[in-house]
């Protein structure tokens, strides 16, 4: 109660600012209290709910990665002796069972360090090597900061990049895409699963257009690799990142599918002793590549348990805060998504606060590599989210791992929380007393 | 040697077993979890051939869950919020 007359008090200077603003400064007051630091020894652990950060190792797939640390050390690249011969067999495993997951020749994959090189391997190497006749790149504005960053480079060297509004749910315009297609178009790069909105593209429709102009498909499908159903010859998809540490497997690899027929061309970007068919040199990393291999055959096999599960948990979860709670915005399109991944924005309640106010539960606001800025994530830009909702929005993240008392008691302290919050928040005050918020002048000072 | 329903059950028990002494309170739930539900689905499988393929497959598994559990415990931390 305290805390609610010490702000009332400095809010009584803020009458000028616009609401996010106001939002911001009552919850600073909240926040200095809370400061974030490593966990004490005694400490309960956090429950993890961040699932599209990164995940856990499968024990399964540590089991299968251990031998390989340990006593099979040698470089698979080693012709001429067993060491070489045992670690070349497991890599060559190990690359097949990534290319079983997503029905590609195991032929057609490129192990790499990770769906960020995988996409910048693809955009740069694409565009360059068809650079003397197709100047065009196709992308939207949704994707994953390393494929935007990766076509600004390219503009910096000449190329013309679009990037594609998408509508208002997440998702891409088919219509608008097929009107973008140039002559001189030579590669659409449209991600999968969404990171921060969970958002499913029509990729076998964006798959189809393209191969129909004759333009090449670049999907990240990062978060969708061993979550749904993928098969790149139905999708007529020509190159695809994979990313290791999404589905349960280690950090530091990932893959990039290449399409053999037809075949797709590109420069590579580490030059070196010819590995992985020139496109990527360096010695591959067995353990880590073992290690992706079977964290793709255990995604293959408990893909429809996993979905299932993780559909009924995120069903749970939703439903729940929603039924307690009023003026809470679920982003991106209901159907057409991913169900473990659920972006919330929580009216009138600012979304850092939120976050170190259940700081029992391990959540992000926006995706882990833009949460270093204060700017509202560019995703929910994209999508047409009012700034104070941007402001607001959490991702709560579900996965294999994920149990219904994690759940509960997530549901439970948001609940709790966004309930506190909005009884500190002067405009949601003003909202109970029936005041249309769009009305307000904001005045100057 | 024909699979027994004895044979099943024993490494149905020696499975949860040693699955509840994962410390990893994800890994612990998870493991109970999926032993449950895959023996539950599997439980009207008639053919001799892929019942002794289950089993074999089942006793894998629970020679990785015992190294697993060994890990956990060599390198422990705190327990989770819902178990405290």
């Amino acid at each position: 109660m305290m805390r609610k007359t010490v702000t009332t008090k400095l809010l009584g200077s803020m009458r000028g600012f616009p609401s996010h603003r106001v939002n911001y400064a009552v919850n600073a007051v909240a926040r200095e209290l809370i400061k974030s630091r490593e966990l004490e020894n005694d400490e309960l652990r956090p429950l993890y709910m961040d699932f599209q950060a990164t995940t856990p190792m499968d024990p399964r797939v540590l089991d299968a990665m251990l031998p390989y640390q340990v006593n099979y050390y040698g470089n698979p690249h080693s012709r001429t002796h067993a060491y070489g011969w045992e670690s070349e067999s497991a890599m060559e495993k190990a690359r097949k069972q990534v290319a079983d997951l997503i029905a590609a020749d195991p032929r057609e994959i490129v192990f790499t360090s990770g769906a960020t090189e995988s996409n910048n391997m693809s955009i740069k190497g694409v565009a360059r090597f068809y650079k003397s006749k197709k100047k065009h790149v196709i992308t939207t504005q949704t994707e994953h900061k390393c494929v935007l960053d990766s076509c600004r480079v390219l503009e910096a060297e000449g190329f013309d990049i679009t990037y594609l509004p998408v509508k208002t749910n997440g998702l891409v315009d088919l219509q608008l895409l097929e009107e973008t297609i140039r002559q001189d178009t030579s590669l659409v790069s449209v991600m999968t699963v969404n990171n921060e909105i969970g958002v499913r593209q029509p990729v076998e429709d964006i798959g189809r257009i393209c191969r129909s102009r004759n333009v090449f498909f670049h999907t990240d499908a990062a978060q969708a690799v061993g979550k749904i159903p993928i098969n790149v010859s139905d999708w007529k998809v020509d190159l695809m990142s994979i990313s290791g540490h999404k589905i349960y497997g280690p950090k530091g690899v990932g893959a990039l599918y290449v399409r053999r027929r037809p075949r797709v061309r590109m420069e590579p970007l580490q030059n070196g002793g010819g590995q992985e068919r020139g496109l990527r040199s360096g010695t591959v990393p067995t353990p880590l590549a073992v290690g992706l291999g079977a964290a793709c055959d255990i995604a293959q096999q408990e893909l429809e348990y996993d979905h299932s599960r993780v559909s009924m948990l995120a069903n749970r979860l939703v439903r729940k805060i929603m039924s307690e709670i009023p003026d809470v915005v679920m982003n991106g399109d209901p159907e057409q998504r991913y169900p473990g991944c659920i972006n919330l924005s929580f009216a009138y309640v600012e979304g850092e606060s939120l976050l170190m106010a259940l700081k029992d539960v391990a959540l992000s606001s926006g995706s882990a590599c833009t949460s270093a800025s204060l700017e509202p994530s560019y995703v929910l830009r994209a999508i047409g989210t009012d700034e104070d909702l941007a402001h607001s929005s959490i991702r709560f993240g579900i996965g294999r791992f994920s149990t219904e008392a994690e759940v509960d008691y997530t549901a439970d302290k948001c609940i709790q929380q966004v309930k506190r919050l909005r009884e500190m928040s002067p405009l949601w005050e003003m909202v109970q007393e029936g005041i249309d918020l769009k009305s307000i002048k904001w005045t100057q000072h | 040697m024909a699979a027994s329903t004895a044979q099943v059950l024993s490494l149905y028990r020696k499975l949860m077993k040693e699955s509840s002494k994962f410390p990893s309170y994800n890994y612990r739930t998870y493991a109970l979890r999926r032993v449950q539900d895959a023996f539950r689905a599997n439980r009207s499988v008639e053919d001799p051939k892929m019942v002794e393929q289950l089993l074999n497959q089942g006793r894998d598994n629970l020679d990785m869950i015992r190294r697993q559990v060994a890990i956990g415990k060599m390198y422990p931390t705190q327990k989770t919020i819902v178990e405290g």
